[in-house]
């Protein structure tokens, strides 16, 4: 018999080491699992890991490739966790970083044959434009109907999707293109300048160190910032300082359209060079994932990025030298996110173990 | 029969960062009404749990009727003899009382079987209920009755009433009294947990005083007096209370509700009925009346947390300012404590420092362009800490690390600290000890010296006796006229609580 049982005992308050220490234990319980995995598949689990953690990022390239991925997820996961931190559950980020491609992409197209250094800040600044006009929608029903935001932003994402598919099948189709579902391309203005000769890691990057900062600033400087943190807490609290909530749900939508309106910007100017259908391997929902990895918080979401990228690249490799469904990329992000919110619960609670004859002693 | 229904030995309980009971040693003799008397956080409450089998102790020993007793659930308590009455009430609002009352047992009854015995059980104890009632519609006293009748279903030995006074008319608090002398004539016992020294004095026998989660002392009750049983309670004497001397015929009216009307259509809200009232400047005025009776209502129009959208209207120095919000009211000069200081008027999951930004206003520079002025904020925070007295490590603490006491104390503390020209506060000491609350008292009396208008809402009839200059009753969302401090009764004060408006 076993005589030694586990208890959750409240901490009292939440443990600052744990808040950390959690997404850490996710990723170690995250390999462990996967290696099982990859076991029962037939795999050793040291060839597995190697070929989908390591080798992907063993070269130049490789690591070039890294950036390039996490450059999306951070930017958009910076602009959800300002959505997050506010209790609003925006899950459109996808649809938003689909709106800001069809509106910049939109630009790049119209002045495909015009080249101008106003160009690109044109493209992008119209982008953040589509974005936000994108996640506008949600904000103003649940503002003034109170509708759950899940669900209205999750639907426009497909709505998105469908407007784009309009578009590059129908008026924008490059006429020059053989019929395929797919716009011209952007002249070399319209794109965004790589950071390397050879390299696909391009001036987004840039963009979203600058949001990083930005991000972290208005966190911790800021009255906007500390609206964020006192409407997560308490709204009643929100409501005796008299903050305007309505106003906080609106700007929050609105920073993070933008941010994936940039986002999608990015992709399509970017490594892409045109607009076409899958502009997006789902960045926009998988970003959310990098944001509680990173804990809402700006230099978390830096290294959240990062590992979710990996992910996507490891899921490559794991395609090309183990013959597996690149699926197992996004299996690997369920993983993570489902250690996440257990380990999550070691921030307010602890175990102990307690020896069962002790207990039945009194 | 044994002489003691209960002995308590050495029973020790610890919660993170707390010891709650270290060492309680008492017994509780049959048929008798035990007094357990305490401030907040004595441990008072901790023990009954334990009693009750809501905590597990982590060491000692209970005897319970001649037999070890270790209750691992309140079920297993109920079963063994032991019966409790919460402070609040666990009935459900939208179910009739017989409903609640056959929810609440642990065996199956049929309802014809429940009537004969609840008729035969109110009848006996002069608990007049009535079972179709719906409990929404009843009182605090009614509710109260509903659950003493649903304890006596089970036939206890030991019935535990914590704090059962304290949301009680003092009518009500007389009949709960009659039916307590009744229940120790059946040969029953009950624990009376209680921090009001006079009712100690009234209807116990012996009386356990715990401090710290320790027990300083059982004595006869009999034998003390209130001044002896705060001495015990507090572990030093108490300063008395230094009242201003307000009269307000020279003042000029600061602040003015007129005819307030507010219909919710909600029956879990309280719908506010022509409410009229008129304060001057440096005058205290308390809002009296037992919970539930619209003053959290009230209290979210005061501040602007809720504006009106009719013809009613409230006016600051003549001027009309129902539709400003709480931020815009405070950069008028007026301040707010509302009843809940986890939550509402402070976030404890926060440092004492971002608190102090909940209430921010224009004139207190804490932040330029929508940038926050840390070094402001920090001076203010112990400026706070410095005059009211709280005990915090620093102001990096987490709020929610206080005591309630101090809390309260540092809450207050920052709103009296913007010289504010009207103070609205609900519930001023409410859940705390007393040494804070005579801090507390003292500084709203200090404040209202100095020029500012003080509405006070609160359920303590002593404590807006001891501060008030005028008192009026709330009663189901009606306002009584305004009493003056000098020409007041209890017994008025009572009756208008109870709603005999007249």
């Amino acid at each position: 018999m076993i005589n030694i049982y586990p208890k959750i005992i409240s901490r009292g308050h939440p443990s600052l080491l744990m808040t950390y220490l959690a997404p850490i234990i996710a990723i170690v319980l995250t390999l462990i699992t996967g290696s099982i995995i990859f076991s029962f598949m037939g795999f050793t689990p040291f060839f597995a890991l190697h070929t989908f953690f390591i080798s992907p990022i063993s070269t130049y390239y490789g690591v070039s490739e890294l950036f390039l991925k996490a450059t999306p997820l951070a930017l958009i996961a910076i602009g959800l966790s300002f959505c997050f931190k506010n209790n609003i559950y925006n899950i459109g980020a996808e649809g938003q970083l689909t709106m800001g491609a069809i509106f910049g992409g939109g630009v790049g197209i119209f002045f495909y044959n015009v080249e101008g250094f106003w160009l690109l800040p044109l493209i992008i600044i119209c982008g953040a434009i589509g974005g936000i006009i994108w996640a506008m929608i949600p904000a103003i029903l649940k503002v003034r109907f109170n509708t759950n935001e899940i669900l209205t932003s999750l639907m426009l994402v497909y709505v998105a999707a469908l407007i784009l598919d309009y578009l590059v099948v129908g008026p924008w189709r490059d006429p020059d293109g053989l019929s395929f579902p797919k716009t011209r391309p952007f002249n070399d203005s319209a794109r965004m300048p790589l950071l390397f000769e050879g390299l696909r890691v391009h001036f987004g990057l840039i963009l979203t160190i600058i949001s990083v900062f930005i991000a972290w600033f208005i966190y911790s400087k800021t009255m906007l910032g500390y609206q964020l943190k006192v409407a997560g807490l308490s709204p009643k609290a929100s409501r005796f300082a008299g903050f305007n909530q309505n106003k906080l749900v609106y700007i929050t939508f609105g920073i993070c359209g933008a941010l994936s309106g940039i986002a999608g910007v990015g992709e399509v100017t970017g490594p892409i060079g045109l607009i076409y259908r899958d502009i997006s391997p789902n960045y926009g929902f998988t970003a959310i994932i990098v944001a509680f990895l990173g804990r809402l918080h700006p230099v978390g979401i830096i290294f959240a990025s990062i590992v979710i990228a990996l992910t996507y690249l490891g899921a490559e490799d794991a395609q090309l030298f183990m013959q597996v469904p690149q699926a197992v990329g996004f299996v690997f992000q369920g993983l993570v996110l489902f250690y996440l919110l257990g380990a999550d619960l070691l921030i307010n609670y602890r175990i102990s173990f307690y020896k069962r004859s002790l207990i039945n002693e009194h | 029969m044994k002489d003691n229904i209960v002995s308590i030995k050495d029973i020790s309980k610890s919660f993170p960062g707390i010891l709650a009971n270290n060492k309680v040693t008492f017994d509780i003799k049959n048929n008798t009404v035990h007094a357990l008397l305490g401030e907040n956080g004595a441990g008072k409450s901790t023990l009954v749990k334990i009693l009750y089998g809501i905590l597990e102790y982590d060491y000692g020993k209970i005897i319970f009727d001649g037999e070890k007793f270790s209750p691992k659930s309140p079920s297993m308590a109920r079963k063994l003899g032991i019966g409790m009455v919460f402070q609040h009430f666990s009935l459900f609002d939208s179910l009739t009382v017989g409903e609640n009352l056959i929810l609440g047992l642990d065996e199956k009854i049929s309802f014809n079987k429940l009537k004969n015995k609840v008729e035969e059980l109110s009848s006996k104890y002069e608990l007049p209920i009535d079972l179709e009632a719906p409990i929404t519609n009843l009182s605090a006293g009614e509710k109260q009755r509903v659950e003493i009748i649903r304890i006596l279903l089970q036939d206890p030995k030991l019935l535990i009433m914590d704090e059962p006074t304290s949301v009680l008319t003092p009518q009500e608090v007389e009949k709960l009294f009659i039916t307590l002398n009744k229940l120790i004539n059946e040969g029953r016992t009950i624990l009376y947990i209680t921090h009001k020294l006079e009712e100690v004095i009234k209807i116990c026998n012996e009386v356990t005083i715990m401090r710290n989660g320790k027990v300083v002392e059982t004595c006869n009750a009999k034998d003390e007096s209130e001044k002896t049983l705060a001495t015990k309670m507090l572990g030093k004497k108490l300063p008395e209370i230094q009242k201003s001397n307000f009269s307000e015929f020279n003042e000029t009216t600061s602040f003015r509700v007129i005819n307030l009307v507010k219909k919710y259509n909600d029956p879990f809200l309280v719908d506010l009925d022509h409410i009229s009232l008129e304060v001057k400047e440096g005058e205290i005025f308390g809002i009296a009346g037992v919970a539930g009776n619209g003053q959290s209502e009230l209290m979210s129009f005061l501040t602007g947390e809720d504006v009106i959208k009719n013809s009613s209207h409230i006016e600051y120095f003549g001027k009309n300012i129902s539709n400003l919000g709480p931020k815009d009211r405070r950069n008028l000069s007026i301040a707010f404590v509302p009843e809940d200081r986890l939550g509402h008027s402070a976030i404890p999951q926060l440092s004492l420092l971002d608190n102090v930004l909940l209430s921010q206003y224009a004139g207190n520079n804490y932040s330029k362009w929508g940038i926050i002025n840390k070094s402001q904020i920090a001076k203010k925070t112990n400026d706070i800490i410095k005059n009211f007295n709280v005990m915090t490590p620093s102001s990096e603490n987490y709020a929610g690390s206080l005591s309630g006491g101090n809390l309260q104390k540092f809450v207050i503390g920052r709103e009296i600290l913007t010289n504010p020209k009207i103070l609205i506060i609900s519930h001023p000491t409410w859940g705390i000890d007393a040494g804070a609350e005579l801090a507390i008292r003292q500084s709203l009396i200090n404040l209202s010296k100095k020029g500012t208008s003080i509405i006070v809402i609160s359920q303590d009839i002593e404590e807006l006796l001891e501060i008030s200059n005028r008192i009026a009753v709330i009663y189901k969302g009606k306002l009584s006229d305004p009493m003056h401090i000098n020409n007041i009764s209890i017994e008025k004060l009572g009756l208008l609580m109870g709603g005999k408006f007249d």
